[in-house]
């Protein structure tokens, strides 16, 4: 079973939520999602100050296999991008949930966090994938 | 995250090889291709492809289908049946890499038909298109009389590729009992085969680099498979396979080529043995009016310049001169950037600049001469 840090939140579509001390919320793939994906080669970014629907596509992780939509997790502003990943996209792989964090937002409301799914039924959703 | 364009489906009950449980031992991602349970890769695709530039890496091919064609009339059969022209295979352990034609020109199967010696060929033609390739050429041969068509079910085939293959091959044959090697194992030509009793050996492959391609009985094939991993040849997937050919200019059948487009058309014409004029083989009279009128469009090799990656299905935009589409992309782990081959209207000339759609941006593209990548070393 593929680790699942369990301070951070979830969505069906992979993408793992950690809340910073600034209220600002950091955005990647988990642990799982990589391994399907393989060796990343490209991230697509969204552009830093883009306003974002909840779920809407707005960053790409391509590996040697695919390219794959990565989906905001909630709606808010993006603040930042994760520039390392440019010219490291493998960190996607090597570090998932720390260095290879895709982008970090500002939430537009903050109730939609309570929506998302914690570890535990994060666990099922891969059970059930694999 | 939602896997897009390219994913490949998950495994099911397919078919297996006789090296399955090796590959499920050694911890491989199981896939479904054509109807068989392979591996993708074993961990990382990218170690995989530079283990074969850089040493030794071994696949797992034992899903190709050999057929066996034999008989007083098997050279003319072939002769026929074939676009190149069997006739350059004089001496036994001789390989050939050839297309099999429809009445149109079109591409049923690209594969290599090895000379054994006295009346005997071996065929090798891809695992998807193999139950075609056998009816096709069932029908075909029955005009000839005195022929045997024969598909072997019992072998197992593995390719040890990379600079390194050949020499951690024979360490590895050496090692195993009871299983001798060809007697001139080291001195086998540049597409040429060797057998003993129970190893076919040939100096081919699908990656651009030397090495061998090994076939025996299906039940010897994890003994060999484990004697090549002990003398550090490392098991590589189809996804590093396909990286491999790419960046080595291969066409992959069913992607780059298919019973619609004509050799000329996929960067083959020279497989076509045109001499002598005389030699009547399946879908000659239909390439001999695109070779004197021209072709309409041709396969060529396009270099990603803008950040991206290039895949298949892509519109490929080139001015005036037309448009055409990706027909095999990916990202090249020797040169690190994208590369793909396309096809476009054949006024495109090699350093022309395209464009290419990928998702919702167009990205600049240049067109180049394939291959990209040979013998480790890039040819751009």
């Amino acid at each position: 079973m593929s680790e699942i840090p369990s301070e951070l939140r979830y969505t069906k579509s992979h993408e793992w939520i950690r809340t910073m001390d600034d209220g600002y919320l950091e955005v990647g793939i988990t642990q799982h999602a990589q391994e399907q994906l393989g060796d990343m080669v490209f991230v697509e970014l969204p552009e830093v100050g883009s306003t974002l629907g909840g779920g809407e596509d707005c960053a790409v992780v391509e590996s040697v296999k695919a390219a794959s939509d990565v989906y905001a997790p909630v709606a808010g502003e993006i603040v930042e991008v994760n520039d390392l990943l440019r010219d490291a996209p493998e960190t996607v792989n090597n570090d998932p949930y720390g260095d290879g964090w895709l982008f970090r937002m500002r939430p537009i409301d903050e109730g939609e966090l309570d929506e998302l799914l914690d570890a535990e039924g994060y666990t099922g959703v891969v059970a059930a994938d694999s | 995250m939602r896997p897009g364009h390219g994913a490949v489906a998950a495994s099911g009950m397919g078919r297996r090889t006789p090296l399955y449980q090796a590959h499920v031992e050694a911890g491989a991602k199981i896939v479904d291709f054509g109807g068989w349970d392979m591996p993708l890769h074993y961990g990382s695709q990218l170690e995989e492809h530079r283990a074969v530039r850089s040493a030794a890496g071994m696949f797992d091919v034992s899903h190709m289908r050999h057929i066996d064609v034999t008989g007083e009339e098997a050279r003319n059969f072939l002769s026929y049946l074939l676009a190149n022209n069997v006739a350059k295979l004089e001496k036994a352990g001789r390989a050939l890499y050839t297309c099999m034609l429809n009445e149109n020109g079109g591409v049923i199967d690209d594969l290599i038909v090895y000379y054994l010696g006295g009346d005997s060929f071996r065929l090798v033609v891809n695992a998807a298109t193999a139950d075609t390739d056998l009816d096709w050429i069932r029908r075909n041969a029955g005009d000839f009389g005195k022929i045997r068509i024969t598909a072997r079910t019992d072998l197992a085939m593995i390719a040890v590729q990379g600079p390194l293959a050949r020499q951690r091959a024979a360490r590895a044959i050496a090692n195993i009992n009871d299983m001798p090697a060809p007697p001139d194992l080291m001195d086998i030509g540049v597409f040429s085969a060797a057998q003993s009793e129970s190893l076919f050996v040939a100096r081919t492959g699908y990656t651009g680099e030397d090495g061998f391609e090994i076939a025996m009985a299906a039940e010897n094939g994890p003994v060999v498979w484990k004697a090549l991993i002990d003398a550090d040849v490392m098991p590589c997937g189809l996804g590093a396979r396909d990286t491999l050919r790419l960046e080595a200019g291969m066409n992959l059948y069913g992607s780059d080529m298919n019973e619609s487009t004509t050799p000329l058309e996929s960067g083959l014409s020279w497989t076509i043995g045109w001499n002598p004029p005389e030699r009547d083989f399946i879908g000659r009279a239909a390439l001999e009016v695109q070779r004197d009128h021209g072709v309409p469009r041709k396969l060529v090799g396009l270099v990603l310049l803008d950040r991206g990656v290039l895949r298949s299905h892509q519109q490929v935009s080139c001015g005036e001169r037309g448009a055409g589409e990706v027909t095999s992309g990916s990202f090249s782990p020797t040169l690190s950037k994208s590369i793909a081959l396309a096809r476009v209207p054949a006024g495109v000339e090699t350093g022309d600049e395209c464009t290419v759609g990928v998702r919702e941006k167009n990205l600049a593209a240049r067109v180049v001469d394939f291959p990209f990548v040979r013998n480790g070393t890039s040819c751009l």
